[in-house]
């Protein structure tokens, strides 16, 4: 009985009787969860235009950030100052890189497995990851590094809101994250339904031979795609970097992108970011509520059982696409 | 039925050449050695029973496939093989045997985007919805929505093409196909599995595109009977080898096509 109250009504109680601390548990869960929505999105972007479940997403979002950190420290050791001047230049020449990644994964990797099973390009980007990884060691060394975050002007420090009698503390960098990631989504939910390459984006999406047949070059879209999911990857690797640190151990918040694909679907935008929030929301409130009872790992599997228990009402996830096939 | 224009048929200029094409996919023989071409303002039949390589001479033409031997003359420029952004750009527009649409999109965006190739201005004014990408989007716009009277499918726009029964998506996809002002149109089986109106709706497109915007069309059927009556002149293809090629009259009476269809007695 005791442990009945405690899993099905003591948390409600809590929530009920000290609003403020379901606010900030709230609040750091939806900080959380636009972060997994932007490694959902890269992952959605690159798969509604090709087909393909980029593996090398959770390695492209270390690679831009080693990159982003390791040119900036170049540009320092060449003497360029004031600081803020490196950062930006560094953050420039960063976008250029993953331009050139983008184009170089078209030419070599998918351009010549044009029409392979799916399978096979799903092993391509396996490949790509430990590419990632190898030059990333070699060029940047393996040792964990330290995001840029004064010269970036990212903001540090917290407010604080008094709320329900109670304190309410939000990091300014947690909101800065939030309102640039929603800016990002918004300006691709744009691009998406509002321009010519936005419309062949989806026409790729939906039928190679047709897009072919009038005049859409995959070549363009799929570098188009793999650019928008680099500068994505870099955006992430930033915020998360200033976080913790950027390490290859980073990669990791990939396989947290997977719950949020399964829930928001493979093929949407609005999805990936309607199910980064859920999951992140959910994971935190779990954590909070009831982690003193099942143990404090909580975090690391609640977000696939929220997927999976998802996956029986749902199977197409929550605004993907429903297949039917005739039979 | 349509009078039959040969004389200027035979003095209008080459627009299409095949010569001697052929096309293999390891082992299997999908052409061998065919030649025949497509003259401006005509509408060229390719016919066959199955697996006679209709689709593959198509897919050539449209430069998905790219033939092992033979030379492909469009335009007066000759070359190895086409390919099919060039085909596109030079003004070779197509439709699928099974339909292949953009089956997230309405009709509208679908039809739109066989216009992608005429839109010029930069994304990010489009984005803005910026005065001169914003003319540019109604200029086309315009241009869509009379092939969408043209083909009368006004009351679909805006519904999702996978909703759409058969007959419509092909109408539709006949409409993007026509959205890139194509030169030569390629219609793969356009009568393929359509009840007896929406033939007879679909012949009469055909049949005016050719005679309003003087589109070159080549088409592909089985049905021997309204591919007969629609085309000026007619291929034959069998086990991939030319087997006639003449006026509808000629073939009709060609004793290689007869067995084809029919079936030799051994």
């Amino acid at each position: 009985m005791d442990l009945l109250y405690k899993i099905f009504i003591d948390p409600f109680v809590q929530m009920g009787t000290s609003p403020d601390l379901l606010v900030q548990t709230l609040w750091e869960g939806l900080v959380a969860g636009v972060l997994y929505a932007l490694i959902a999105l890269g992952f959605v972007l690159i798969f509604k235009a090709s087909g393909v479940f980029n593996f090398a997403q959770g390695i492209m979002v270390v690679f831009a950030a080693l990159t982003f950190v390791g040119l900036y420290q170049v540009l320092r050791g060449w003497g360029v100052s004031p600081g803020d001047v490196a950062a930006y230049c560094a953050l420039a020449l960063t976008i250029l890189v993953m331009l050139g990644l983008a184009y170089g994964v078209e030419r070599l990797v998918l351009k010549p497995l044009v029409n392979q099973p799916d399978i096979i390009l799903f092993m391509a980007t396996f490949g790509l990851t430990y590419f990632l990884i190898g030059v990333g060691e070699l060029v940047f060394g393996g040792s964990p590094k330290t995001m840029v975050i004064e010269d970036l002007h990212l903001p540090r420090g917290a407010v604080e809101f008094k709320i329900f009698g109670g304190f309410v503390s939000l990091q300014k960098i947690d909101i800065a994250a939030t309102v640039i990631a929603s800016l990002m989504v918004a300006a691709l939910a744009v691009f998406f339904q509002k321009t010519r390459i936005g419309r062949a984006l989806r026409a790729v999406a939906d039928s190679h031979k047709a897009a072919l047949s009038v005049g859409i070059s995959l070549e363009q879209i799929w570098v188009i795609v793999w650019f928008a999911a680099g500068i994505v990857a870099l955006a992430t690797g930033i915020r998360w970097g200033a976080k913790s640190e950027v390490s290859f151990a980073l990669q990791i918040i990939a396989l947290k992108a997977l719950p949020v694909l399964i829930l928001g679907g493979f093929t949407s935008i609005p999805g990936a970011i309607v199910g980064g929030i859920i999951i992140g929301v959910g994971e935190k409130i779990g954590e909070f509520y009831w982690g003193p009872l099942l143990g404090s790992g909580i975090e690391s599997w609640l977000a696939y059982v929220i997927a999976l228990v998802f996956l029986l009402f749902r199977p197409q996830g929550l605004f993907g696409e429903r297949i039917i096939e005739r039979i | 039925m349509r009078a039959p224009s040969e004389k200027e048929a035979k003095t209008a200029e080459v627009l299409l050449a095949i010569e001697d094409v052929s096309l293999s996919f390891g082992g299997v023989k999908a052409i061998r050695g065919v030649s025949f071409d497509i003259r401006k303002g005509e509408i060229r039949a390719i016919i066959g029973p199955n697996g006679a390589g209709k689709t593959s001479m198509l897919n050539v033409i449209n430069g998905f496939y790219h033939p092992q031997e033979g030379r492909i003359t469009f335009r007066g420029e000759q070359r190895r093989a086409m390919r099919p952004y060039a085909a596109a750009q030079g003004g070779i527009a197509r439709t699928f045997q099974n339909v292949a649409l953009f089956r997230g999109m309405s009709a509208l965006d679908n039809i739109m985007a066989g216009r992608t190739l005429k839109m010029r201005k930069n994304f990010f004014w489009q984005m803005l919805r910026h005065g001169p990408a914003m003319a540019e989007e109604v200029e086309h716009r315009r241009k869509v929505e009379e092939i969408i009277d043209f083909l009368e499918i006004q009351h679909i726009r805006r519904t999702q093409v996978a909703k759409l029964p058969y007959g419509l998506q092909k109408r539709v996809e006949l409409g993007r196909a026509l959205a890139m002002d194509p030169d030569l149109l390629l219609l793969d089986e356009p009568m393929a599995g359509m009840n007896l109106e929406e033939k007879e709706d679909m012949s009469r497109f055909i049949l005016d595109v050719n005679s309003q915007y003087g589109t070159t069309i080549a088409l592909i059927g089985h049905d021997m009977g309204v591919v007969m009556d629609l085309s000026d002149r007619v291929v034959v293809l069998d086990y991939g080898r030319k087997i006639a090629d003449g006026t509808p009259e000629e073939v009709k009476s060609n004793q290689a096509v007869i067995d084809a269809y029919l079936g030799v007695a051994h």
